[in-house]
This record gives structure tokens, sequence and C-alpha cells, in this order.
């Protein structure tokens, strides 16, 4: 994580040719549900290439929905959405869903192939990867989150830890701009968490975590951003915020018994 | 289930049968059987012929025919009709052991029996020597239609996810003591099955997210570029060529 950039910079959008532009920006953001409960209302963020960030709030936040606008599954009803400079808009959304990589909670929501091997070839091969190209993809996902010697295994035969692995897997090999993680710690034993964290720091990706476990946002993502009641109410240096118990527990956040940051 | 996705049915091996591909194989299979059904029921020797043949194709792929012969089993309820119609049939009849039976129900059980048995051990020969996840490639590449690929596919992965989940459902029942063997208790058990239905269904929502996700647009790519070659075919139709020989032999002994 060499060129990792810490504060935000809200001008890229507009920049030409000198710095890549951010890997996600979100301009004024609302949405609301068919039956009229407003989820989100005017999302502001933006995250720079490289950057790992850290998306916290309780259940009801808005999160999800943020996270299923981010690649157009949920169309936006006012604002919008730009992935490494390109609109979410329908007719780009076929390469939105290549460069937004979504691993989603639950990894048996994900893998769904017969085979670990065929499940992290999908994505590619949706996005047109053929012959010994999609073979290299496949290799170098799966050897990235060390994987590769259960390739021919069905997803049913591995460990919690290591389907979420899988999943993670089925996302890089589509190579994407950003990394999107959906709680990603839930249901893992300590070791499997552990090994997952390795993994995640040891890649040179930029990346959106939404989490309840705050210790697991601040052993990765140096920048979190707060959500409630579909509104940004902290952005900042994670240690900061979770330091902050006023703000935790306006948002109902906490911190595991026995922890303390200062 | 083993390593992988085996099924009971498969007899894992490396024989010349196995590596075929598995669309030659479904096609083989397909002709056999058609030229069984069109061979008259009267040209006995010629489905010893047929049996024979299949026995052939079980020792190059190495299946012993005991092992055929239990999954064969499978078949016997079909059978039951079969033994009825000799004494059901029309006339005329004939005497056997103080019994009368109909020889047309006679030649018709004959009919069902040998033509279901070597329609049963044909199919047997196919999923002895093909996973699977090759049988949905096969199709794929025979053109099914898409969807069906697609449900059998995603079948295949989360027929034991939902078993599981159903197992847990019954765990967590008769945890609180719950026991469906006293008729009053079925309820439980039926609203155990709808829930079932309705977190298969949300799953279902919620893998279909997953896949939009990944790009998928509505039909299953092709994850396999091993190209079948007209030897592939040869090979694989040969016995069929050989199933045509008998098929033909027994139109004109009758």
């Amino acid at each position: 994580m060499a060129d990792h950039v810490t504060a935000p910079e809200p001008t890229a959008g507009t920049l030409r040719g000198s710095a890549p532009p951010p890997s996600l920006q979100v301009c004024e953001l609302a949405f609301a549900y068919p039956d009229g409960h407003q989820a989100l209302f005017g999302i502001d963020l933006t995250i720079s290439r490289g950057e790992r960030v850290a998306l916290l709030g309780p259940n009801g936040a808005g999160k999800t929905t943020l996270v299923l606008h981010l690649n157009g599954i949920l169309p936006a009803g006012h604002g919008s959405v730009t992935v490494g400079g390109l609109p979410v808009a329908k007719e780009n959304l076929r390469e939105i869903r290549r460069r937004v990589g979504i691993v989603f909670q639950d990894p048996d929501d994900q893998l769904f192939m017969p085979s670990v091997g065929e499940d992290v070839a999908f994505g590619p091969a949706n996005f047109g990867v053929t012959g010994g190209a999609l073979r290299a993809r496949v290799d170098t996902a799966l050897a990235t989150v060390g994987m590769s010697e259960h390739r021919d295994r069905s997803p049913l035969h591995l460990s919690g830890g290591q389907r979420r692995r899988v999943a993670l897997a089925t996302v890089l090999a589509c190579e994407p701009e950003i990394l999107v993680l959906d709680e990603p710690s839930s249901n893992l034993d300590p070791v499997a968490r552990r090994e997952l964290a390795e993994v995640l720091l040891g890649l040179d990706a930029t990346m959106l975590m939404v989490t309840h476990d705050l210790p697991y946002a601040l052993q990765l993502c140096p920048r979190s951003v707060v959500l409630d009641d579909g509104e940004v109410v902290a952005d900042g240096p994670t240690r900061e915020l979770l330091a902050d118990p006023d703000l935790l527990r306006r948002h109902r956040l906490e911190l595991p018994y026995g922890f303390t940051l200062s | 289930m083993g390593a992988g996705h085996a099924h009971p049915l498969y007899l894992a091996g490396t024989s010349p049968v196995h590596r075929l591909p598995s669309e030659v194989k479904i096609v083989a299979a397909f002709l056999g059987v058609v030229c069984v059904v069109a061979t008259p029921r009267e040209a006995f020797a010629v489905f010893g012929g047929y049996l024979l043949l299949l026995a052939a194709v079980w020792t190059v792929a190495r299946i012993p025919p005991g092992w055929m012969a239990r999954r064969s089993l499978i078949e016997a309820p079909f059978v039951v009709l079969a033994v009825l119609l000799p004494f059901t049939g029309a006339e005329p009849r004939l005497e056997w052991l103080g019994l009368s039976l109909s020889e047309p129900g006679l030649l018709g059980a004959w009919n069902i029996l040998v033509k279901g048995t070597l329609g049963v051990l044909t199919s047997l020969t196919l999923a002895a020597t093909t996973p699977l996840r090759d049988l949905l490639l096969g199709l794929q590449r025979l053109h099914a239609p898409a969807l069906v690929v697609t449900i059998a596919t995603l079948m295949l992965r989360y027929i034991d996810v939902i078993a599981g989940e159903a197992r847990r459902m019954r765990l967590a029942r008769i945890s609180r003591g719950h026991d469906p063997r006293f008729l009053w208790q079925v309820g439980a058990t039926a609203r155990g099955v709808g829930s079932l239905f309705v977190r298969s269904y949300e799953r279902g929502e919620r893998v279909h997210l997953a896949m939009l996700a990944r790009g998928w647009v509505g039909e299953m790519p092709q994850l396999s570029d091993e190209a079948t070659t007209r030897r592939h075919w040869v090979a694989g139709l040969s016995p069929v060529g050989a199933a045509l020989a008998l098929a033909v032999t027994g139109w004109l002994i009758t």
C-alpha cells in the first residue's frame, strides 16, 4: 500500500490527464424504495484510488442500499455515482459491474457454481475473457487468497473462512476498480477472521468495507464513514472516530467489551 | 457424497469412456435407446446382442457388472405392471405350471421388461461414466435451452444447501420437544416446509443479485474450451453403429 492516500480529494472528478479519477464518487445520492420509504438523503462520498474506507452505521442506516447503487442494481433516485470516472448509467452497466466488485455477506449466495474454479471464472467469462487469459485470471485470483489447491472442489465442502476467501477471489478475478465488502468478518472464527484480514491487507486495491465490526475497521481501514438514517454523519480517520464515545453512542455503534481507544 | 460433486450413480475412473466428451455420450446413449426401442419384440436374440454390447462398454469403462446390477434395481417398481400383463392379457392363453397365461400378455410383458431394462442400463452407463457437472456442460454444448441448463446448474449447487437448512430447522424443532410421529404435530412440519420455501425463494433473490453483480446476462458462460473432435464422435458413436446393425438384423429376422 505504498501510494496510499488518506485525505479525500473532492475535486478529483474534474481533473484531466494529471491524476486518475477517483475510484468512487457519489454526489447528492438520494433514493426512496417503491413503498415510499426514503433510504438515502443526499449522500456525498469520494474515495481515491488505493484508499481503504470503512462504511459504518447501525442496522437500517442505508448501508446496503448505498452498496446496491454502486453497481447500478438500484437506480439512483437523485444524484449520481461515478466509478473511475464512468457514470453509473444503463448504457455503462456492464463495465460498471466489472469495475465494482461486490463481495456479498453470505458466501453461499455468492458461490453458485458447482466448483470453486468455475465460480471464479464466472465473472471474467461474463465480461468476455476466454481461453488462456481466463485460466490465468482464475489462477491469479485463487493464488491471491491462498485457495489454489481447492480449485476443483465444491464450495459446499469448504469451511466458512475458505468460502469467504473464494467469494473474494470471484470478485478479484474481474479485476475491479473498487472492491466492496459487505460484512466481511461476519460468521468467521478468530483465525479465519485474521487470515482474511491478512489477504485484504495484502491487496493493492481500493476498498469500501461495510461492517459492524469496529476493531476490524480499525485494523483494515485508515478512513471511516459513518452513515445513519440515510446521511453521512461523520467522515475521518478511523481511530479518531472510534475514540469519540459520544459519536458512537449517537449512532448506535459500540466497541466490543473491554475495548478502549484513546 | 464424496469430494467434488460426485453422485451415487457415478463411478470415478479414467477409462476412454470416462474421457469422452459428455455430449458425445449423451447423443450415443439416446441413439442407442432409440435402436433398442425400434427393435421388434420377437427378435429375442437381438436383445442378447444389445446386452453383450453394453457389457463390452462396461469392460472398457471398467464398471463391474455387479455394481451395475445393484443400481438397476431402480427399475423394479416399473416391472410390477409388466408382471401383471400375462395374467390380464387377451386370448389365446397357454398353460404353464398350472397357470393360465395370455400369449400377447407374455409378449407385451417381455417387451416392456427387456426394453426398459436395456434403457435403464444404458442410462446407468452414461451416469456411471459422466459426472453431473459434465452432463450439464454436454447439454449446454448440445444447445439445450439456456434456462434449463441454468436451472439445473443452480440446482446442482443448492440442493445440499437447502437440505442443510431443512436439517437445521428440523433439529431446532425437535430440540423444542417436537415429535412429528404424533399426527397433531404434523402441522409444524408443514409450516416448516412452507418457511423453507420462503427462505429458498429469498436466497434465490440474493443469488440473482450476486449473479447480476458479476455481469450475468441470462446465459451461463461456456467455461470449458476443450474442443470435441471428429475422433471423439467416431469413437463414441461406434457402439451406436453396432446397435443400429442389431436393430436392422432384428427387422430382417422377424
